[in-house]
């Protein structure tokens, strides 16, 4: 039968109205904002993952790669962000390498609604889209329902309207990369001071006709104070009962174990502030 | 009983069938306010050196109409204080009233002495609470704003819940997330206020009202405000007209999507 | 479960019930929105006692859902002071919830403590004090202060008291507890580090005879410094927790204000 279908809709009203709550997901209530530059444009972030009023990341990434000179800031629900910028940003390429050409932000910008619009808003995906492409330069919102927006300056995010206030004051036409920089950074950092859902670092993207330059942690206004009192236990502080030694010979049954040479052989992907 | 809290001192659904709430129903016609009609949007207020600016649009909206453009939303008490009002109108014009009363026997009652902003901040704070107990609020938040018993600048918040605070700057409405964030850089804590000039304050709080113009969609380019130190009184203005706006950004918009668009 | 789902006689007693012919969300079940009295003002508290002392700590943000009201609104107060500067004060107050009921929930029992002196020429007892706080909650049982309240002071030998609420009047003498929007981050910490929860003496024994750790009243240095950390992680984990750490501590010699500054994101 052609046209949608709506019984796993109908499987979620029925379960819900039994009681069953729906799964809560990860949200990156958030600020992410983009402005254009003589040039090129400028996307920024901040880095906080909430969960309900509990922060599930203090630093993650919210600046997704979609091609070399195409890059994309995610609001809304942490695995729709990121499964939606992955998978157009793998349909871009293939596009790409049968087209023979550099992807364009526009052409992004509309496998993102196409395939937003198709999942009626259930993907929860608030998007900035930007990039340089051999027509220009482009800066597109895309919102989870398949809407979007062509401005020279944009927000998103619970943070949106923190972010959109240093803008409507400070926003002038023809800005330099460095006044471009300034400027998305200080509005990420009203939301990060002003909105509870957005918090932590500043991420900043900036992208040119040569080359995108992500600059991860551009500014850290929110280190952590060194603790007062050292929380080490003495060996032994926790009870067990029972204990059992597996040598590398009895693992060697079910495994490959290989021995780390020395620590140039160990990949750090990426380092968080642990006490030590 | 079973393990739900929810369902303990009920009568069994399963045994008597669902409960009929219709017979909670009383015949009489609803007289509380359940939810506002004609409303108007954001105050804003610094404190500075000596003394605070105020300011509210001159909109009163009803729902998405923009109904009276003319409505005074910062109302002046015993030419020391001045309220500003956000949310329901008829419930500012009758909060007006009881505090022109209040004035009235104030004036007859006292010898000498005048309530400052901060009884005046009390006193509404002590009526909203008392509404909102029986379930009968006030639908508004206000900023009062004024001098304190020691001529120090005041200014503090209630809202139709009766909670109350205060800050050096204060927003009401959609003023809250769009001027708060540009206050706070004028003075961030309390430390910082006697280092605001009158013109730094009220050159922000004119910036603010022309960013509320343009992003919220229940606001207008007339409005009120007001500058009260210990030396000036309160100076207020009802009929101001918003300078400076920018939209020449506007022609270089083309469409949302593919250029071609126009 | 049946007895309260009951209500809805499509799911519970209907054994045709097919997914597809599920209820629509149909004109009648819009609703409108009734005025609700309460709302969450967030921020955490925690008190902590020891030998001669006792410690009550709130943060001083105070929010409504994304948005910060003001980063100062303290939560911890001095109750039967001689004026409002709370000067000459004997018992510290701490309420965390619903600010309003806070407020008005301060202000009642400083003017009962303020009367119980007029009316019989000597300062209440925190014991008393404490009785009387439960009282006060549970007379509003339909309609509760929508608050959980610590109280504290140093009790009739002169040992430091701390008594914890619930919101309708259910409290207890407590060495430490934590309150508020991030009780459930900091509470399992003061376990492990005021109570020694999970701690043993190492080389005591093997298995269940391992020697539990014992708990001593903690010098009030380390309290002060297990509040501070205390606070400065939920502020690290919880958006509604920042700003500002207020601190009173009661000692015989009265009540001292600490303050420290939080993280503001």
């Amino acid at each position: 039968m052609p046209g949608f279908d709506f019984s796993n809709y109908n499987r979620n009203a029925a379960l819900h109205a039994q009681g069953v709550p729906l799964p809560k997901a990860t949200s990156t209530g958030t600020t992410i904002v983009g402005c254009i530059f003589d040039g090129g444009v400028v996307i920024a972030a901040d880095t906080r993952a909430t969960s309900g009023p509990i922060v599930a990341d203090k630093n993650c990434e919210k600046l997704h790669y979609i091609a070399p000179r195409i890059w994309c800031a995610g609001a809304g629900t942490a695995a729709d962000t990121e499964f939606t910028t992955a998978i157009i940003s793998s349909n871009l390429e293939l596009h790409a390498l049968s087209t023979g050409r550099t992807p364009r932000v526009v052409t992004c910008m509309t496998m993102l609604k196409q395939h937003l619009f198709r999942y009626q808003g259930h993907i929860g995906a608030y998007l900035v889209v930007a990039g340089v492409d051999p027509t220009g330069v482009g800066l597109y919102t895309v919102h989870a329902h398949g809407s979007t927006d062509k401005l020279p300056y944009v927000t998103m995010g619970s943070g949106s309207l923190a972010a959109m206030s240093v803008f409507e004051t400070q926003w002038k036409q023809g800005m330099t990369r460095e006044e471009a920089v300034k400027l998305t950074s200080d509005a990420i950092q009203a939301g990060i001071f002003n909105d509870l859902g957005s918090g932590s670092n500043v991420d900043v993207c900036v992208i040119t006709a040569e080359k995108a330059q992500l600059m991860r942690n551009y500014i850290k206004p929110n280190e952590r104070e060194v603790k007062q009192r050292d929380y080490k236990f003495k060996r032994g502080t926790t009870a067990w009962l029972k204990e059992k030694v597996i040598t590398r010979e009895e693992i060697s049954k079910y495994v490959t174990v290989h021995e780390l040479s020395s620590e140039d052989d160990v990949v750090v992907v990426e380092k968080m502030d642990i006490d030590v | 009983m079973n393990h739900l809290p929810q369902a303990w001192g009920r009568p069994r659904d399963d045994v008597y069938g669902p409960y009929d709430a219709s017979y909670l129903q009383s015949g009489h016609p609803q007289t509380h306010t359940k939810s506002p009609i004609v409303t108007g949007t954001s105050v804003l207020a610094v404190k500075f050196q000596d003394g605070v600016v105020i300011a509210a649009d001159n909109l009163a909206s009803y729902g998405s109409l923009a109904r009276f453009t003319d409505v005074k939303r910062l109302r002046p008490f015993n030419s020391k204080c001045i309220v500003g009002f956000g949310g329901d109108v008829s419930d500012m014009q009758y909060l007006d009233r009881l505090l022109n009363s209040l004035d009235v026997v104030e004036n007859y009652s006292s010898e000498g002495h005048s309530l400052n902003a901060k009884n005046l901040h009390t006193y509404l704070s002590k009526v909203m609470y008392k509404r909102r107990s029986e379930i009968n609020p006030l639908w508004n938040q206000m900023l009062v704003a004024g001098l304190d018993g020691d001529d120090k600048p005041f200014l503090s918040s209630i809202d139709l819940l009766g909670t109350t605070f205060s800050s050096p700057t204060l927003a009401t409405g959609f003023g809250a997330h769009l001027a708060q964030p540009l206050l706070r850089k004028v003075a961030d804590d309390e430390s910082k206020v006697a280092g605001v000039t009158k013109e730094r304050a009220i050159e922000a709080v004119k910036e603010c009202m022309k960013v509320l113009f343009y992003r919220d969609a229940r606001s207008l380019d007339r409005y009120s405000i007001a500058i009260i130190t210990k030396e000036g009184g309160v100076e207020l203005k009802e009929d101001e007209q918003l300078e400076g706006q920018s939209w020449a950004f506007a022609e270089t918009i083309r469409g949302y999507g593919r250029t071609q668009e126009v | 479960m049946d007895s309260l789902l009951g209500s809805n006689p499509t799911l519970a007693s209907n054994p045709a019930y097919s997914f597809s012919k599920a209820p629509y969300n149909s004109a009648a079940d819009n609703k409108e929105h009734a005025f609700y009295p309460y709302t969450d003002n967030g921020g955490s508290t925690l008190g902590i006692t020891g030998e001669d002392f006792c410690i009550i700590a709130g943060d001083t943000r105070s929010t409504s859902g994304y948005s910060i009201n003001t980063r100062y609104s303290p939560k911890v107060f001095r109750i039967g002071g001689d004026d409002e500067t709370g000067e000459g004060a004997h018992i510290i107050l701490s309420v965390v919830g619903f600010a309003a009921d806070g407020t008005a929930l301060k202000e009642r029992l400083n003017a009962i403590v303020k009367m119980y002196k007029y009316q019989h020429g000597k300062k209440i007892s925190v014991k008393a004090c404490a009785q009387r706080l439960a009282t006060i909650l549970y007379g509003k049982r339909f309609f509760p202060y929508y608050v959980t309240a610590i109280l504290g002071g140093l009790d009739e030998d002169g040992k430091g008291a701390l008594y914890s609420y619930d919101p309708v009047g259910s409290y207890e003498r407590e060495q430490c507890r934590a309150a508020g929007a991030a009780a459930s981050l900091i509470m399992p910490f003061l376990d492990n580090q005021v109570n020694y929860k999970n701690q043993y003496l190492p080389g005591t024994g093997e298995g269940h005879d391992l020697e539990p750790r014992q708990a001593l009243p903690l010098p009030r240095h380390d309290v002060e410094q297990l509040v501070r950390d205390a606070f400065t992680s939920a502020t690290e984990r919880h958006i509604e927790v920042g700003d500002g750490l207020q601190m009173l501590v009661m000692t015989k010699n009265g009540i001292e204000e600490l303050y420290h500054p939080l993280k503001r994101d």
